[in-house]
């Protein structure tokens, strides 16, 4: 395969760690990785970047208060019709990689296969696996239109690995007049004051379930959270009930998280949200019926009433 | 203000999934349901309607077999009309193929708003409802977690990776909705029983002037080459609550060196 383009996304902190995690799929598949980036500091990124195997940043100008949906897909389609076509079009499962992959797939007349977490090369063909069934079953597929194949990847789907590259070259990439769709605009940007971890990064996750019974008990997450100095998580149910933001959400529907711990309070192990945890180095439920699923995936599983367990935890954790 | 929303009818989540071995494609058999996902979105619409003294929820589905029992459940909510497209030849879309299907649906039709899920509970593809947008030219607005009538627009908050976003967009448009953004109604007796004859319009693929190759199993230009089983993971120690099982949780933390 001869190149690969990757969809970067930069914060006031950096990189996207799963940004880091694309570009080294990427320099497993092709020969020419591209990296496509937007927001503040641009020769920053291309030095990031390139540490990490891109050879080109294709910095896409002027994005401002646009959402970055309509700007980065009509830029790359624009390129790509000019004649310049990678084989591999690579994006993050966030909330913006997967707008422009939208965007892009429609005006590239392309499929985008989604929630990917491997891809591998045989014969010269591209393969992509993606979880099913609450993760209890493994889907392999492949595109059969011609390039660009276009994928949006789960983070954590790859290990981020530096290469000995130096920065990458910048190409500026217009996007020209965008019409209508282009008229959603950001007006402000909240930051939620997260005092601990990133739920995609954290080594450590405390998530609730329904079991908690109601909003209030989920106070006992966050302070266990605190504590042991993880990220708040939640089941599907919970978000569904309106108790914290989709942002929390851990399940098929969700994030898919592998901290080294992960402690689930309330929650029963519906094969949905088991796929979003399972692959935790260790994990601790705590669950008042004995039958629950979530048992079976368990290190440590503990038969009983959360609002028992909990607050004797956080007690004994607090006075250390 | 009239309001379009995206209704899938799926089978239900509770029971075990399955893949057809021969066509590798999602078995969906059985009774389908009105996706939970959607129930935000009809709600959603049902409430800017209010909110805007006055205007139509049309749900619109693509479904196999003519199935309505989902598009009944959202009509019982108070949606006025379906529009429901089902063709054999639909096997096996794709999200593309999928939203090419239902643009060619909605062409024709008059609307201020569409409404969708994020993704749905069962295909979780998640990018059907922008690329609905894109090929309709309006402008989209993801993961929306409150959504307000603002002059002659409407004003977002958009879920983003360090909190949220206001984002402002001219109608038409479309927002997809995340789980929990509002608590759906109960659908009324009465609202049941309306619901009944509440008129839903039914369209095939000729209807649309589209070509099966464009769409199914063939227009989804993707193919499932294997289904594998997953590593298992096994079980570990269970114990049961008498009082302290948390020094268990407090042994295991020490272990792994998180206290």
């Amino acid at each position: 395969m001869s190149k690969v383009w990757v969809v970067t996304e930069w914060t006031r902190e950096g990189p996207l760690g799963v940004s880091l995690e694309l570009l080294t799929l990427a320099r497993e598949l092709a020969e020419e990785v591209c990296a496509v980036g937007f927001g503040e500091d641009p020769s920053a990124q291309a030095e990031v970047y390139g540490s990490y195997g891109a050879g080109k940043l294709f910095y896409v100008a002027g994005v401002g208060d646009n959402l970055p949906g309509p700007p980065l897909s009509k830029a790359m389609a624009d390129r790509i019709s000019s004649g310049d076509i990678p084989q591999v079009i690579l994006l993050a499962s966030t909330y913006d990689g997967r707008d422009i992959a939208a965007r892009l797939s429609v005006k590239l007349d392309r499929p985008v296969l989604t929630n990917v977490v491997g891809l591998t090369q045989k014969e010269g063909k591209l393969y992509s696996s993606h979880a099913v069934f609450g993760g209890t079953q493994i889907v392999t597929a492949t595109i059969t239109a011609p390039p660009p194949a276009i994928f949006v990847v789960r983070p954590k789907s790859a290990t981020a690995v530096p290469s000995s590259g130096g920065p990458a070259e910048i190409e500026e990439l217009p996007f020209g007049e965008l019409g209508a769709t282009g008229a959603a605009k950001v007006v402000s940007r909240h930051i939620e004051e997260a005092s601990g971890p990133k739920l995609d990064d954290a080594s450590v996750v405390v998530s609730g379930g329904r079991g908690l019974g109601q909003k209030e008990s989920y106070a006992m997450i966050e302070e266990l959270a605190k504590l042991l100095h993880a990220a708040p998580a939640a089941s599907r149910a919970v978000v569904d009930a309106g108790w914290v933001p989709y942002s929390y959400q851990v399940g098929q529907t969700g994030k898919i998280v592998k901290p080294d711990l992960y402690i689930a309070c309330g929650i029963s192990g519906a094969t949905q949200h088991l796929v979003g945890m399972k692959g935790s180095k260790k994990i601790v439920a705590i669950n008042k019926d004995p039958e629950a699923p979530i048992f079976q995936v368990a290190d440590l599983g503990i038969v009983g009433d959360v609002h028992k367990v909990l607050p004797k935890l956080i007690e004994a954790l607090s006075n250390r | 203000m009239n309001v379009v929303v995206c209704a899938k009818q799926i089978p239900d989540p509770a029971a075990p999934g399955s893949f057809d071995p021969v066509t590798k494609t999602l078995v969906r058999e059985g009774k389908l349901i009105l996706d939970d996902s959607d129930s935000y979105g009809v709600e959603m619409a049902l409430q800017l309607i209010e909110q805007a003294s006055g205007g139509e929820v049309t749900l619109i589905s693509m479904a196999p077999k003519g199935e309505v029992s989902g598009l009944r459940t959202a009509l019982a909510m108070g949606a006025h009309r379906a529009i429901l497209i089902s063709d054999d030849a639909l096997a096996g879309s794709d999200a593309l193929s999928t939203a090419k299907v239902l643009s060619k649906a909605l062409s024709g039709e008059s609307f201020d708003l569409i409404l969708a899920a994020t993704e749905s509970t069962d295909g979780y593809t998640g990018t059907m409802p922008v690329q609905l947008a894109e090929l309709l030219g309006l402008p989209s607005v993801s993961f929306a977690r409150k959504v307000s009538l603002e002059g002659q627009g409407i004003r977002v908050e958009r879920q983003t990776e360090a909190g949220y976003d206001e984002v402002v967009c001219p109608l038409p448009a479309l927002v997809t909705v995340t789980a929990g953004v509002v608590e759906p109604r109960y659908p009324s007796f009465k609202g049941i029983m309306s619901a009944k004859s509440k008129p839903i319009k039914e369209l095939n693929l000729s209807d649309l002037g589209m070509d099966p190759k464009e769409v199914g199993f063939t227009g989804s230009r993707q193919e499932v080459v294997e289904i594998t089983e997953a590593p298992v993971r096994s079980s570990g120690e269970v114990v049961v609550d008498e009082g302290d099982a948390y020094l268990r949780i407090i042994e295991l933390l020490e272990q792994e060196k998180i206290v």
